[in-house]
C-alpha cells in the first residue's frame, strides 16, 4: 500500500492531496477541494505523464534546431530515454509545422511533431527561402 | 510579394510578437489599411519562437499550445493580409508628431509617417547588476531568457552546472529545460516565501526532476576567476534581507537570472510619455491610448502579462481603439473616470477611462490587475467615488503571479463617476 | 625574437608609453598577459582628468599630472577619445571642509592651475541643481574632466600599433635574463624576446616583474567598487563631483561618465591582486557615500557595478626610473590615481629614460608617424536629428545598418570593425570596449547572443569557443543534444562498468535494466540506421531472438 501526497495543478490553490492505492486499485484520495483535483490526483497517482516539449537537430534549415512536442503525454518515466533518443535524431529542412518528426517516441505510441516550420537554407531561383 | 514600403502609413505597429502581430491582423479587419509592422529580428513572434513550451492559447484558442504553435496562427495569417512587414528593423526614435525614424541594411536609415503608432516593443530582463549580486564579473551568468535563446533558437548549451535564481514560470521552465538537455540543476532559489510560477511549473519542472525549490533565500555572491565556480546562497528574513551565518556555498558553473521583466520602454520615454512606476508601462485610457492621441500601446511593454492569451485579447482592444481613432468616431466622456488600485491591489490597467461607448457590440470593459499578495477565498470589488460598490466578484484564491480581471458593464458608468477604486479582500473580512 | 623595446603591461601607461616610442625608428613590442588592452585597472578607475590642485609638486605623480592635463584636448581629438572638461567641485558641508577646500585653493593657485574658485551656496546649487541642499561651498576646478578610459587606452595601443607596435596579448611574462648586469631577454609564456631595453608597466604585478629582475619593490595593491548608471541619469550633474577629503579618505565621487553614463565610487581597502570582486558591504558604502552628495540619486537605475585595484607603491608615488640592478630595464610602477591623467606625461617622462640608453643615431623620429587614428564610425554619436547622416555609412556597407545591440546602438558593421582594429578584439569585452556592446542597461542580454554569432562568423570558429574575456570564460559550453549524448554514453558506460565489478546485486532487477539497455541500443541504432524505431513488442522479439538477457 503506497501513499503519495500529491500537489493538484488544476488551480492556484495548488491543494496538497493524499491518495492511498498500490499499483492497481485507489484506496482514497484525500485533501482535495473539488472534482477536478480529484480526477487529476487519481491519474497522477497510477500513471503520471506528461507532454514533453523539446527540440530537435536540423540540417539545411534557416535554423540549427526545430521545436517539437509530444502529440500526447507520455508516461513520466519515459521522459529521459524519450530525450535520449531525439538527441539522435537529425531532421532535413523544410520541417513543417506538425510534421511527425520520430513516430513512436520509446515505445510509447505516440508521436513527436514539430511545433514550427522551419524553411530551408537554400535559396529558389526567385530568391525565396524553400 | 511584399510591395514597395512606403513613408507614410495610417498605421505603425513597433513589435511582431505577439501583441503587434494580434493588433495588426485585428486593425485590418476592422477596416485599417496601410498597416506596417517593424520588427527588429529576422523572425516574427517576438519572444514565442523560443517558449518552446505547453501553456499558450487555453483560453483563447480553447487548445493548449507551443509558444510557437501560437505564433503560427498569427504569423501564417500575415502573407493573406494587405499588412507589410519590415523586418531586422530597428526603431531609433519616434517623435511626439509620430515621426518614427528606423534603420535597416537594405533602406538605411527611413523616417516614416504615422497617423497612428502602436508600441508592442515588449519586456527585456532584469540583469544580475541591477539587482547588484557583489562577487566577481564572469562568464556563465546571464539571464533566464537569453538561455532559452541559446538554447532553443541558436543551438548551444550555456552551461552544465546551473543554479537558477527566481521561481517565476521562466526560472522554472528553464530549470527543466536544462535538466531536459542534460545539464544538472543544482536548485532554483526564491527570495519571497512563495512561488510566483504556476503550481504546475512547480510540479513539472521542479518536482519532476527533484530539483529543490529554495523558499525566502537568495544568491549573496558569485564567484569564479574566469568563468563561474561557485555561489554564496544565503536565506532571508521578512525584510528580504539575508540572514548572517545562513550561507551556504554551492559550486556551478552557470547562474540563470529570472529576476523580472522590465518593459521596453526607451521609445516611450524619448516621445515624453508618462509611465506608471509600478507597471513599468504607460499611462494609457482604456482604449489603450496614451497621453498623445493616436500613440497606443498593448502587450508586455504595457504590462507584463502572464498570458499571452491576454496578450491577445489587449492586442485586439488597441486595434478596435485605432480603428476608432483613425475613423474619428470617439466620443469623450463629459468626465474622465481614474482607476485606482485600492486595498491589496498592485495595479489596474487601464488607468483611465476616457470614452463613452454606443456600439451595440460593446457592452463591458475588462480591467486587468493583480494583487499585491495571495488572498484565498477573495472578494474583488470596484467601488465608484461616492462609496457605491458596483461589481464584486469571488475567487477562491487570487494571487501577485497571476494577473486577474474584472468584467466591467458600462452600464454601470454613469456621467458623473470620476473614480473608481479596485480592492480585493478575504471573503469574511471587509464592510459590507 | 628579437626587439629593440619591450613594453610590459597593456593598460594606459605602457600604451601611452607605446605611442610615444613609435614616433621612433625603433622595434617595438608590447605584452599583456590578458586578452586585450586595458584589461586591468585601466578598464576600472574614475575615468577623470584631475586638475591638478590636489597634487604635490614634490611627487611624481602631483608633477605629472600637472604636465599632463592641458594635453588632453589635442590627445583625444587625435585618436577620437570622447573628452569633455566638465569642471569638477569639491564640495563642502561645514567649516572644516571650508578650510580644507582654501587649503586646495592655495595650493592650486601656487603650482598655477587655472581658473580655480571657491563658490557659494548659491552659484553651487544653481550650476548642479541636484547637489544636496545643505552644501555650502565649492572648490570650482574647470580644467578638470571626464574621458573613458579603456577607450584611451585602446585608442593609444591602436595608434601606437598604426605606426609600428607590435601587440602580443595573452604573453604573460615569467622570467627576465639579463647578461653581466645589462638586459638580454623577456620571456614570456609564449615567447622568448631579446631586446635592449623593458618598460616594466605591469600595473599590480610591477612589483613581480621587478624582482625578476632583482629589482626590491611591493605594490600592495587598494580596491575600489563602483556603480554605474544608466544613460537616463547622465545629465542629473554637470560637473565631476568630490566631497571634501578627510585625513583618512578621498571619498566617494559622482561624475557622469564620457558616454553619458553617471559613475558613483570608489570606496578604498586592501586586497589581493587577483581580487576583483564587488562586495555587498562595499556597494552599501558606495552608495551612502554618493547619496551624501546627490540625495536624489536614483539607486533603482543602476546597470552595473565593478571594481578595480590601485597599484599603489608605498611610497604612495609613482615609480617611474631606471632598475638599479638591471641595465635597461624601466620602471613605471606604482600607477594609482592621477595614473590615467598622467599617462602622456608619464610617456615623456619614460622618453627620458629610454633616451638614456641609446645613442642619439639611433633615435631617429619616423617622418610617417600618424598622430591621428581614423575615426570609427559609431551610430552612437548620432543624435536624432542628424541620424540620416548615418546612410553614408550603409552606403558603403550594409552591416552598418543592422543594429545589434539595441541599448548602445550598436551596429554589426561597428563590431566588425571592433574584430578588424588595429588591435583586433577577440572576446566578449574586447568588443564591448571598442564597439560598447553590451554596455547598456541590458547588459548584453540581447545583443549577447547576435555579438556571439558575429565573432564565430567572423574569426571562423564556433560559437563555442567564443570567449567573454579569454580561455576558460567560454559563453556556450555545449551543442544542445551533445551533452546528452555524452550523459547517455557515460550514464551506460558506468552501469557496465559497475555489472562487472559485481556492484548489481538483483539478478532479476539487472534483467530489466540489461532489457531497457538493449531497447534503447536497439533504437539508436534504428534511428541512427533512419529506419523507424521499434515498438517494445518488437524490441523483446529481437532480444529473446539474439538469446537472452545478458546478450548485446
Amino acid at each position: 500500500m503506497e501513499k503519495k501526497e500529491i500537489i493538484c495543478i488544476s488551480c492556484p490553490l495548488g491543494c496538497r492531496v493524499e491518495v492511498r492505492g498500490d499499483g492497481e486499485n485507489i484506496e482514497s484520495i484525500e485533501g482535495n477541494q473539488c472534482p477536478q483535483g480529484r480526477e487529476y490526483a487519481r491519474e497522477e497517482f497510477m500513471n503520471p505523464t506528461r507532454i514533453l516539449p523539446t527540440t530537435v537537430r536540423v540540417s539545411g534549415g534557416e535554423l540549427p534546431l526545430v521545436s517539437v512536442k509530444t502529440e500526447a503525454p507520455i508516461p513520466r518515466d519515459k521522459i529521459f530515454s524519450a530525450m535520449d533518443q531525439i538527441a539522435q535524431v537529425t531532421v532535413e529542412a523544410p520541417v513543417k509545422l506538425g510534421e511527425v518528426i520520430i513516430e513512436d517516441l520509446v515505445g510509447t505510441g505516440v508521436s513527436l511533431v514539430a511545433t514550427r516550420r522551419v524553411l530551408s537554407d537554400k535559396k529558389a531561383a526567385d530568391g525565396e527561402k524553400v | 510579394m511584399v510591395s514597395e514600403f512606403k513613408d507614410k502609413y495610417q498605421l505603425v505597429i513597433i513589435g511582431a510578437g505577439p501583441a503587434g502581430l494580434g493588433a495588426a491582423l485585428a486593425a485590418e479587419e476592422r477596416g485599417v489599411k496601410d498597416i506596417l509592422l517593424l520588427e527588429r529580428d529576422y523572425f516574427l513572434g517576438g519572444i514565442l519562437p523560443q517558449c518552446i513550451h505547453n501553456g499558450f492559447g487555453l483560453d483563447y484558442f480553447g487548445e493548449e499550445l507551443t509558444g510557437p504553435e501560437y505564433a503560427h496562427r498569427f504569423i501564417d495569417r500575415i502573407p493573406e493580409s494587405t499588412v507589410q512587414v519590415m523586418d531586422e528593423t530597428m526603431v531609433l526614435d519616434i517623435t511626439p508628431d509620430k515621426e518614427i525614424t528606423a534603420l535597416n541594411r537594405h533602406q538605411g536609415v527611413q523616417k516614416i509617417e504615422a497617423k497612428a503608432v502602436l508600441l508592442a516593443m515588449g519586456c527585456r530582463e532584469r540583469t544580475r547588476e541591477a539587482i547588484k549580486i557583489p562577487g566577481d564579473r564572469t562568464a556563465g551568468v546571464l539571464t533566464a531568457g537569453t538561455a532559452q535563446r541559446y538554447i532553443n533558437i541558436e543551438g548551444y548549451l550555456p552551461g552544465r552546472k546551473v543554479i537558477v535564481l527566481g521561481s517565476g514560470d521562466i526560472g522554472l521552465i528553464m530549470a527543466r529545460r536544462m535538466t531536459l538537455e542534460g545539464a544538472e540543476v543544482d536548485s532554483v532559489l526564491e527570495i519571497m516565501p512563495y512561488s510566483s510560477g504556476l503550481v504546475r511549473n512547480k510540479v513539472q519542472c521542479l518536482d519532476d526532476f527533484d530539483i529543490p525549490l529554495k523558499l525566502n533565500h537568495t544568491l549573496t555572491r558569485i564567484e569564479g576567476d574566469k568563468r563561474v565556480e561557485r555561489v554564496v546562497v544565503s536565506r532571508v528574513n521578512d525584510d528580504l534581507e539575508p540572514v548572517p551565518g545562513s550561507e551556504q556555498t554551492v559550486e556551478c558553473d552557470t547562474v540563470l537570472l529570472a529576476v523580472g521583466l522590465i518593459p521596453e520602454n526607451e521609445l516611450t520615454k524619448q516621445m515624453g510619455i508618462e509611465l506608471d512606476p509600478v507597471t513599468g508601462g504607460a499611462v494609457v485610457n482604456e482604449q489603450r491610448e496614451t497621453e498623445i492621441n493616436g500613440v497606443f500601446a498593448c502587450g508586455n511593454v504595457l504590462q507584463v502579462h502572464d498570458l499571452v492569451d491576454y496578450v491577445t485579447e489587449e492586442s485586439e482592444i488597441a486595434a478596435r481603439a485605432v480603428s476608432e481613432y483613425l475613423s474619428r468616431r470617439r466620443k469623450k466622456r463629459r468626465k474622465k473616470i481614474k482607476l485606482t488600485a485600492g486595498e491589496q491591489i498592485t495595479y489596474v490597467v487601464p488607468h483611465r477611462i476616457d470614452y463613452v461607448y454606443q456600439d451595440k457590440d460593446k457592452k463591458t470593459l475588462k480591467l486587468f490587475l493583480r494583487s499585491s499578495v495571495p488572498v484565498e477565498e477573495a472578494e474583488l470589488k470596484v467601488v465608484d467615488d461616492r462609496g457605491q460598490e458596483l461589481i464584486s466578484s469571488r475567487k477562491k484564491i487570487v494571487t501577485p503571479g497571476e494577473m486577474e480581471t474584472i468584467i466591467l458593464p458600462l452600464q454601470f458608468l454613469d456621467e458623473d463617476i470620476e473614480e473608481l477604486t479596485v480592492s480585493v479582500t478575504k471573503a469574511s473580512q471587509g464592510a459590507d | 625574437m628579437k626587439a629593440d623595446i619591450v613594453i610590459i603591461g597593456g593598460g594606459v601607461t605602457g600604451t601611452a608609453v607605446a605611442r610615444k616610442l613609435t614616433e621612433y625608428e625603433l622595434d617595438i613590442i608590447l605584452v599583456e598577459k590578458e586578452a586585450d588592452l586595458a584589461s586591468g585597472t585601466s578598464k576600472a578607475n574614475s575615468g577623470i582628468v584631475h586638475a591638478g590642485y590636489n597634487a604635490d609638486p614634490e611627487t611624481m605623480k602631483g608633477q605629472l599630472n600637472i604636465q599632463a592635463n592641458p594635453l588632453f584636448d589635442k590627445l583625444c581629438s587625435d585618436l577620437n577619445v570622447p573628452f569633455q572638461r566638465t569642471g569638477s567641485l569639491v564640495v563642502g558641508f561645514n567649516q572644516q571642509d571650508l578650510e580644507t577646500i582654501k587649503q586646495k585653493k592655495e595650493n592650486g593657485d601656487k603650482i598655477g592651475i587655472p581658473g580655480l574658485e571657491i563658490i557659494g551656496r548659491r552659484r553651487l546649487q544653481k550650476i548642479e541643481p541636484h547637489i544636496n541642499d545643505r552644501a555650502r561651498w565649492a572648490l570650482y576646478a574647470p580644467s578638470a574632466g571626464i574621458v573613458s578610459p579603456h577607450e584611451l587606452t585602446i585608442a593609444l595601443g591602436e595608434n601606437a600599433a598604426q605606426n609600428g607596435l607590435q601587440v602580443m596579448l595573452e604573453n604573460k611574462v615569467e622570467d627576465i635574463e639579463t647578461e653581466k648586469g645589462a638586459l638580454k631577454a623577456v620571456v614570456t609564456n609564449r615567447e622568448r624576446i631579446e631586446c635592449d631595453v623593458v618598460i616594466n608597466a605591469a600595473g599590480v604585478y610591477a612589483d613581480s616583474i621587478a624582482r625578476m629582475a632583482g629589482d626590491e619593490m611591493v605594490i600592495r595593491p587598494r580596491k575600489g567598487e563602483y556603480f554605474i548608471f544608466d544613460r537616463e541619469y547622465g545629465d542629473l550633474i554637470n560637473h565631476v563631483l568630490f566631497p571634501t577629503p578627510t585625513e583618512t579618505s578621498k571619498g566617494i565621487l559622482v561624475t557622469a561618465t564620457a558616454h553619458g553614463n553617471l559613475l558613483v565610487g570608489p570606496n578604498a581597502y586592501p586586497a589581493g591582486k587577483e581580487d576583483l570582486a564587488t562586495t555587498s558591504g562595499g556597494l552599501v558604502e558606495i552608495m551612502k557615500g554618493a547619496v551624501k552628495l546627490i540625495p536624489d540619486l536614483p539607486r533603482g537605475g543602476v546597470i552595473s557595478s565593478f571594481a578595480g585595484l590601485r597599484a599603489a607603491a608605498p611610497s604612495e608615488d609613482f615609480i617611474i626610473s631606471p632598475s638599479p640592478s638591471v641595465w635597461g630595464f624601466i620602471h613605471a610602477a606604482g600607477i594609482q590615481s592621477p595614473g590615467l591623467t598622467a599617462a602622456p606625461a608619464t610617456a615623456e617622462r619614460v622618453e627620458q629614460l629610454v633616451k638614456g640608453y641609446y645613442p642619439s643615431e639611433r633615435l631617429v623620429k619616423k617622418d610617417d608617424f600618424q598622430e591621428t587614428l581614423p575615426e570609427k564610425p559609431h551610430l552612437y554619436d548620432y543624435d536624432e536629428g542628424d541620424l540620416e547622416d548615418w546612410n553614408e555609412y550603409i552606403d558603403r556597407r550594409e552591416d552598418y545598418g543592422e543594429v545589434v545591440c539595441r541599448c548602445e546602438h550598436v551596429t554589426r558593421g561597428e563590431i566588425i570593425d571592433a574584430l578588424h582594429s588595429p588591435v583586433p578584439a577577440q572576446t566578449l569585452d574586447a568588443i564591448k570596449r571598442r564597439a560598447r556592446a553590451g554596455m547598456g542597461r541590458c547588459q548584453g542580454g540581447f545583443c549577447g547572443p547576435r555579438v556571439v554569432e558575429i565573432i564565430a562568423e567572423e574569426l571562423g570558429i564556433s560559437p563555442r569557443e567564443v570567449t567573454k574575456k579569454g580561455p576558460g570564460s567560454e559563453i556556450l559550453q555545449e551543442k544542445t543534444k551533445d551533452l546528452r549524448l555524452k550523459k547517455k554514453t557515460a550514464d551506460k558506460e558506468n552501469r557496465d562498468n559497475q555489472r562487472q565489478e559485481g556492484k548489481y546485486k538483483d539478478p532479476a532487477q539487472d534483467a530489466a535494466k540489461n532489457a531497457e539497455q538493449d531497447a534503447e541500443q536497439a533504437t539508436e541504432q534504428a534511428a541512427e540506421q533512419d529506419t523507424e524505431p521499434k515498438t517494445e513488442k518488437q524490441l523483446q522479439q529481437v532480444k529473446i531472438e539474439s538469446g537472452g538477457a545478458d546478450g548485446e
